[in-house]
């Protein structure tokens, strides 16, 4: 008959479940479906502070600000880091090793969820039992008590596990140093005997419209010099090609000035020339290498 | 709302977590998707927990995400190491032990 008494849940739970729920399910969704790691790993914290909500709304105290402390605080920060690491840019490929495994999958997660909702569906449930009774001298003392007398054993083997746990993860990252470190002056040597470029690369973008980094320089003849922009920015696709209506523009530029100056056609200098013979930047590949 | 709501949330984040780890490539997506489905489970035991009127789920709850934090740390540590030797998190590369 206790049971009876707490059945129903107010109305503000309700509320606050279905919104909740929309934005923790979403947030999971987001989390499979973007492609960008980052933006899943965003997604994912903002599922788990969700999930914190839920946990406060029922009474769960401690386990609310623990997930919020633990999980969206350090765990979801360590795979932040972990990102940097490991490369932002790396977004997952879109092609398929095995034939039709993104659909098998989908469909086997689909299968799971069909078989939890089932049965999960044939379960009855009277309502909540409410933890008013065992929350009667606060949320964390009595979880200190169950902690520390029937679930001891459990709770010193988590501790060691979380020792062995550091220990292994300081293992695993460290890297023992085999060879000697090379001196400035055996790189240098290497790089001549590569034959590599030797002098600094050239600056990018003479165009300072807006963030000129973004702009390949113009080699004497007139074509973007490919070394002149960061290959980081190449590989996300931000760099901004110099196509030939640039070119143009710039021609006509200079012709404009060179009419201004009253200098003859002959005498203006040489931007849009030629086609050159290799491509851009080749002629600063082609240096030999000193003997 | 009947509290068996909770745990339709729950079983619904844990579908979405286990299909994740089945569709995704990168390694540490198909980690996240597993602390997803850790998430999901800590949410039918806190809900239990209230329907039954004791502590217990609580505190299985509690020990899940101790061992989801030791598996955390690592599961990345052992992510790193791989993008060191290949220099990339896709679990299609990893297809030996050794290089």
């Amino acid at each position: 008959m206790q049971l009876l008494a707490e059945t129903a849940t107010s109305t503000g739970e309700a509320v606050q479940f279905w919104v909740l729920g929309t934005v923790a399910v979403i947030g999971g969704l987001c989390t499979v479906l973007l492609r960008r790691a980052v933006h899943a790993a965003l997604c994912l914290a903002g599922t788990m502070i969700v999930l914190a909500l839920f946990y406060l709304a029922n009474g769960a105290y401690f386990l609310g600000i623990v997930q919020i402390v633990v999980y969206t605080g350090a765990v979801m920060m360590l795979f932040l880091f972990v990102l940097m690491l490991v490369g932002v840019s790396a977004a997952d490929s879109l092609k398929e090793t095995l034939k039709g495994q993104r659909l098998l999958a989908a469909c086997c997660g689909l299968g799971l969820g069909i078989l939890l909702v089932a049965g999960i569906g044939q379960i009855s449930v009277g309502g909540f039992t409410g933890l008013s009774e065992a929350n009667a001298g606060g949320n964390v003392p009595a979880i200190a008590t169950l902690l520390f007398t029937r679930y001891v054993v459990a709770f010193e083997v988590v501790g060691a596990l979380l020792t062995v746990a550091a220990v292994g993860a300081t293992l695993l990252s460290h890297r023992e140093r085999i060879e000697r470190t090379k001196t400035q002056r055996e790189q240098a040597e290497e790089r001549v005997r590569g034959g590599v470029q030797l002098p600094p690369l050239p600056a990018p973008g003479v165009y300072a419209r807006h963030n000129a980094v973004d702009r390949p320089a113009l080699l004497p003849d007139g074509t973007p010099a490919e070394l002149s922009v960061n290959p980081t920015l190449r590989q996300r696709g931000q760099i901004r090609e110099v196509g030939p209506e640039a070119l143009a523009s710039l021609a006509a530029l200079e012709q404009r000035t060179a009419d201004h100056h009253g200098r003859s056609r002959e005498e203006r200098p040489r931007t849009q020339g030629n086609l050159p013979e290799g491509h851009g930047g080749s002629n600063l590949d082609e240096q030999e290498a000193p003997k | 709302m009947s509290p068996i709501n909770y745990v339709y949330l729950a079983a619904l984040l844990f579908t979405i977590g286990a299909a994740g780890v089945l569709i995704r490539r990168n390694a540490i997506v198909v980690f996240m998707c597993i602390e997803l489905m850790l998430n999901a489970s800590n949410l039918a035991l806190v809900a239990f927990s209230r329907m039954h009127g004791n502590l217990d789920g609580q505190i299985m709850a509690f020990f899940v995400m101790v061992v989801a934090a030791a598996e955390v740390v690592v599961g990345l540590a052992i992510i790193v190491m791989l993008y060191r030797a290949r220099h990339s998190a896709s679990v299609d590369d990893a297809s030996l032990m050794k290089l």
